[in-house]
């Protein structure tokens, strides 16, 4: 009955797509404002549709209602009600309808804008956001159907299939295969609502995108338009990708934070030509240069936004991450590849008309570091996809090998790795690059900087960054890379925190606030440009995290008995006791108690626990984590023999700095929010006098 | 007399030393976990992708990594090692593709990337400088310093406040 | 307020992209898309199917012995991928031997052991502990069962004597029926 309704209500959506999609474009072709209008409302319709549907399958995973294939796959009899609910986005087919969902929301919260000046990019943007909703749809009706039932034939074989086979009788398992534990962890809960929210929202800028192509209105309207649906998009799919390392570090009990996995990398490529894309676009706001670079980055940006979503459904890159293989390849590669033709035709047909002028001074000058900091975010994007492609690709290209034997010692097709040590080996070059970037743009203007004007402004933070290297040397630290690398960290937040000081004094001299208010008032109303600054200061904190434990990283295992000891650094962690006990939730846990010494001196009990799940046959390690902003003690109960009094193996890793990691992640969304947050409106002033007023009144 | 001391004294000198070098090669201590780490690390398990050894929780993974122990223990080193493993299970357990055939693209890829990153660069450099300069652009906002820009801030608010009073 | 946008005049445009600019971004792209749908193919495809020549190979057993193509000619060949800490593959272990005793005098029929992914000394014991007759070896580099793209262990291919791959089991045999059901067909005449 539920089933049904939910089902219904997919068609329906389908349907009323289908029909937006044809008004809209009917409707911008006849010029008729009735049509585009008709169009709208479809897209509004969506929502309340796709709401029912989502709200069908959440009451089908909360009730268990097994006889379901997708239900048995996420949910088991012990998953308490909270956790069902989150079984939404546990599997393929729930995800497909979460993201269709967050489609349509976002493309009703662009329908109810206020659209007098921009009509004509109306029924291209319905267009655009019914076309992408479209396809998530078919995807959901005809290959990864959440209502499928499950029907057992006569021999007893389990078939699935939404209305019923000939000669087969409904089948109800007793219970499911549960949700992964892996994925029973808060972190995991919202790591993909958002980042599909983030994927989601970058399909709002690239659909003004396409109407401003395909309209001719080239100028720069859509990006102003667009700028908050951007942040938005950046917001989330940062938050995203943040809560994912976040709950790598506590669950997967390698002591990392990020794996370098395929999947991984698949989500941070969107996120690298994302953030190139929000620099850029200032350019052209500012400057009105580089309208095809925007253009092309935007519609880069949404294909690969859909190539990630298509990565970790379709089984193609396996991974830690995979999920079964289905048939959503061929459908999911053909969008991409036709969306991006069409893309491109329509780009190359309006090339000319995406003239600017140009003009600019030195490579000193603001334009010339952000196009810099394009290419060094274009670069990453080229090594990421690069390291994540070539497995697949080399082993695919052996066929080549198999046909021509002459080649085959080139193109033998060999299944390899692109680990972390190749990734690592390559883009610390370009994170050194783009924090030096930070530290010298904000300092630049527009057009006319040149090296001696920097320099004036430059130098005093430039001696004051100095002082950290020299420090740390007197500290007895060595490695040069580290060094140099904190040394940018240091530059890049003091310039940062000098751009604050500077703006805030010339405030308070001139208003005689005080300077914390004047700071608050500042931020106000320039809030991109200081959100922006917030957000590179909680991006160097996130280096400094970074840089300590990749490059400070300590580690040792040892088996030890009850009341043994392990050191390491300035620690020693000391076996208490240890106890084996039964859930109820269908867990086995074994729970080491141990204690930590730092120096000699008592510091605290830590807990690492290693529950295993009987219904999955999982093992899931639970951290006992010490944190401080100085470093982190990270113990793991090592699964590899039985554990016992006896003799338990505990893995110890030591992390240096990486609590500013964290902080700064919290840092960098809050400055995104702060970037993102909509201005008031600006007064309206009674002229009685003739003023001269400068546009730099009005821009942002 | 001293001919028999002598070859007494020989005799006892090569069995002790014989003695020495067998107990040597007997001691070997069994190597730690941390040393079998260090390698297993560095490779990665055949069977599931992209784990790496000394995480790797499934019971294949624990032989390996006996195995690995085992080769430690006797005498083998590093490179043999990761050797033995690529021979036995292929290319893919190494964490970095071997540099060979197709598989130098992943390597030469990022540097030719950089190369021409950089000749575009050039290029848009040149480009952007070659255009006369505009006489009529605004006489706003680009060549101020930050400070000028909140002292404008400040002067355009104060501007703001006055008509609103007069 | 509104916001007043200052448009900077525009120039007259400077060159036009090339012809042969365009034709080698179009090229570049639609050879990407290229690539990725090949790939997209083979990841498809699967193992290898029925009806299909197999990949020839050569194995070299635990003994020492080697097998090839001239050992597997005109001969019904059972190729079975296996290993040690395969608990699935351990229930299909003596069913496999049995089939061998009863097929083995016959002369025409070929049972091959491939110990994927898995160390000399525990495949040993395996053997050992079925009482495994017929010849057995590792998958070196793993270059046969990447021929084969098998996606997991225990996985059966049974080639007739013509050479082509005639019966493709994904998954532990049940019985020992099931694989004389499998086998008797293609013993011909």
């Amino acid at each position: 009955m539920v089933a049904n309704l939910g089902f219904g209500t997919l068609l329906i959506t389908f349907l009323v797509s289908i029909y937006g999609i044809l008004a809209a474009y009917i409707g911008a072709r006849r010029n008729s404002p009735a049509l585009v209008d008709s169009a709208r409302n479809a897209m509004l319709l969506t929502f309340p549709l796709l709401t029912i549907t989502t709200v069908s399958i959440i009451y089908l995973l909360v009730g268990a209602h097994f006889q379901y294939q997708y239900v048995s796959e996420v949910i088991s009899t012990s998953m308490p009600m909270s956790l069902r609910i989150t079984a939404l986005w546990g599997g393929q087919a729930g995800s497909l309808i979460f993201w269709s969902w967050l489609m349509s929301a976002f493309a009703s919260a662009v329908a109810l804008r206020k659209w007098e000046r921009d009509r004509e990019f109306l029924p291209w943007v319905i267009m655009v956001s019914l076309i992408t909703l479209a396809f998530f749809l078919i995807l959901s009706i005809f290959v990864e159907n959440p209502f499928a039932s499950l029907w057992q034939t006569p021999s007893g074989n389990i078939t699935t299939g939404m209305f019923q086979p000939a000669g087969t009788s409904l089948y109800i398992p007793t219970n499911g295969n549960g949700m992964n534990p892996y994925l029973r962890h808060p972190g995991m809960i919202f790591h993909p609502p958002a980042l599909y929210l983030g994927f989601v929202s970058f399909v709002i800028p690239y659909a003004f995108a396409i109407a401003a192509l395909i309209t001719g209105r080239t100028d720069d309207r859509w990006i102003r338009i667009t700028r908050r649906w951007t942040l938005v998009a950046y917001l989330f799919l940062s938050l995203g990708l943040l809560l994912g390392a976040r709950w790598a570090y506590d669950v997967l009990g390698w002591g990392g934070y990020w794996g370098w996995d395929a999947v991984e990398v698949s989500s941070l490529i969107p996120w690298l030509t994302g953030t190139a894309f929000l620099h850029s676009v200032m350019i052209q706001e500012k400057r009105g240069m580089l309208k095809h670079w925007n253009m092309l980055l935007i519609i880069l940006t949404y294909d690969l936004v859909i190539l990630g979503t298509f990565l970790t459904r379709s089984g193609l890159l396996s991974s830690v991450h995979a999920f079964a293989q289905s048939a959503i390849g061929p459908l999911f590669f053909g969008f991409i590849g036709l969306t991006l033709i069409a893309s491109l035709s329509l780009l190359s047909r309006r090339w000319n008309e995406l003239r600017s002028s140009v003009e600019m001074g030195s490579i000193f000058s603001r334009e010339f570091l952000f196009l810099l900091n394009n290419l060094l975010f274009v670069l990453l994007f080229i090594v990421c996809f690069l390291g994540v492609w070539y497995p697949v690709l080399s082993e695919a290209l052996g066929i080549v090998g198999q046909k021509i034997p002459v080649l085959s010692s080139v193109f033998n097709g060999q299944k390899v790795t692109v680990g972390p040590n190749w990734y690592k080996d390559i883009t610390p070059f370009f994170f050194a690059g783009l924090l030096l970037l930070m530290a010298i743009a904000p300092l630049s203007a527009w057009k006319s900087s040149n090296a001696k004007t920097i320099a004036r402004s430059i130098w005093k933070p430039f001696v004051g960054s100095l002082l950290v290297p020299v420090v740390l040397i007197v500290f007895g630290m060595r490695l040069w890379t580290a060094l140099l690398a904190l040394w940018l960290s240091a530059f890049a937040a003091l310039v940062t925190l000098y751009e604050f000081w500077r703006a805030g004094w010339a405030r308070h001299q001139a208003r005689q606030e005080n300077l914390p208010l004047a700071l608050w008032h500042l931020a106000g109303k320039n809030r991109r440009r200081y959100g922006g600054y917030i957000v590179h200061l909680g991006a160097v904190m996130m280096a400094i995290g970074i840089i300590g434990i990749e490059f400070f990283q300590t580690e040792t295992q040892k088996t030890i008995p009850q009341g043994g000891e392990i050191s390491l650094g300035h620690y020693t962690i000391q076996f208490t006791s240890l106890s084996v006990f039964d859930t109820q939730d269908g867990r086995n846990i074994a729970r080491a108690v141990v204690s930590v010494d730092k120096d000699g001196k008592y510091v605290g009990e830590l807990y690492p626990r290693r529950d295993y799940y009987y219904e999955s046959q999982q093992p899931l390690t639970i951290v006992g984590l010490r944190s401080t902003p100085e470093d982190d003690l990270y113990v793991i109960l090592a699964d590899w023999q039985s554990l016992s009094t006896a003799g338990a193996t505990f893995k110890v890793y030591h992390n240096p700095l990486v609590w500013w990691l964290w902080r700064g992640m919290i840092v960098f969304i809050l400055g995104t929010l702060i970037a993102a947050m909509p201005m008031k409106e600006a007064e309206k002033v009674q002229v009685k006098k003739a003023v001269p007023v400068t546009s730099k009144a009005y821009s942002p | 007399m001293r001919k028999s001391i002598f070859v007494i004294a020989f005799s006892l000198g090569f069995i002790l030393l014989l003695a020495g070098v067998a107990s040597a090669q007997q001691s070997q201590p069994t190597p730690s976990d941390d040393q079998v780490n260090a390698i297993a690390k560095q490779l990665y398990c055949p069977v599931c992708e992209n784990t790496p050894l000394d995480v790797c929780p499934t019971t294949a993974c624990a032989r390996w990594r006996d195995l690995i122990r085992q080769q430690l223990a006797a005498g083998k080193t590093e490179q043999e090692i990761k050797d033995y493993f690529v021979k036995q299970y292929g290319a893919r357990v190494l964490g970095t593709p071997p540099p060979e055939g197709i598989n130098l693209l992943v390597y030469l890829g990022p540097l030719v990337a950089v190369v021409i990153g950089i000749y575009v660069l050039y290029r848009v450099y040149r480009s952007w400088n070659k255009t006369v300069p505009e006489s009529n652009a605004p006489p706003s906002s680009s060549g101020l310093t930050p400070e000028q820009d909140a002292a404008q801030d400040e002067y355009i608010h104060r501007l703001e406040d006055e008509v609103r009073k007069g | 307020m509104e916001e007043i946008t200052t448009e900077q005049a525009q120039k007259p445009s400077q060159k036009v992209i090339p012809r042969w600019g365009r034709m080698i971004a179009w090229v570049g792209l639609l050879g990407l898309l290229v690539v990725v749908a090949m790939v997209l193919l083979r990841n498809q495809q699967g193992p290898v199917a029925v009806g299909q020549k197999p990949p020839s190979f050569t194995l070299t057993t635990f003994d020492g012995k080697q097998i090839g193509p001239a050992e597997m000619a005109g001969k019904v060949i059972l190729v079975n991928f296996w290993a040690s800490w395969c608990k699935p593959c351990e229930q299909e272990a003596p069913d496999l031997e049995s089939a061998w005793e009863y097929y083995q005098p016959r002369g025409d029929v070929l049972f091959i052991g491939i110990a994927w992914t898995d160390t000399e000394s525990a495949s040993l014991a395996y053997i050992e502990r079925f009482k495994i007759t017929y010849p057995n070896g590792p998958d070196l580099g793993t270059t046969i069962s990447q021929a084969y793209r098998t996606t997991g262990v225990p996985e059966t291919y049974i080639i007739d004597k013509q050479g082509k791959l005639a019966y493709v089991k994904l998954s532990p045999f049940t019985s020992l029926a099931e694989i004389k059901t499998a086998i008797d067909p293609l013993l011909g005449p």
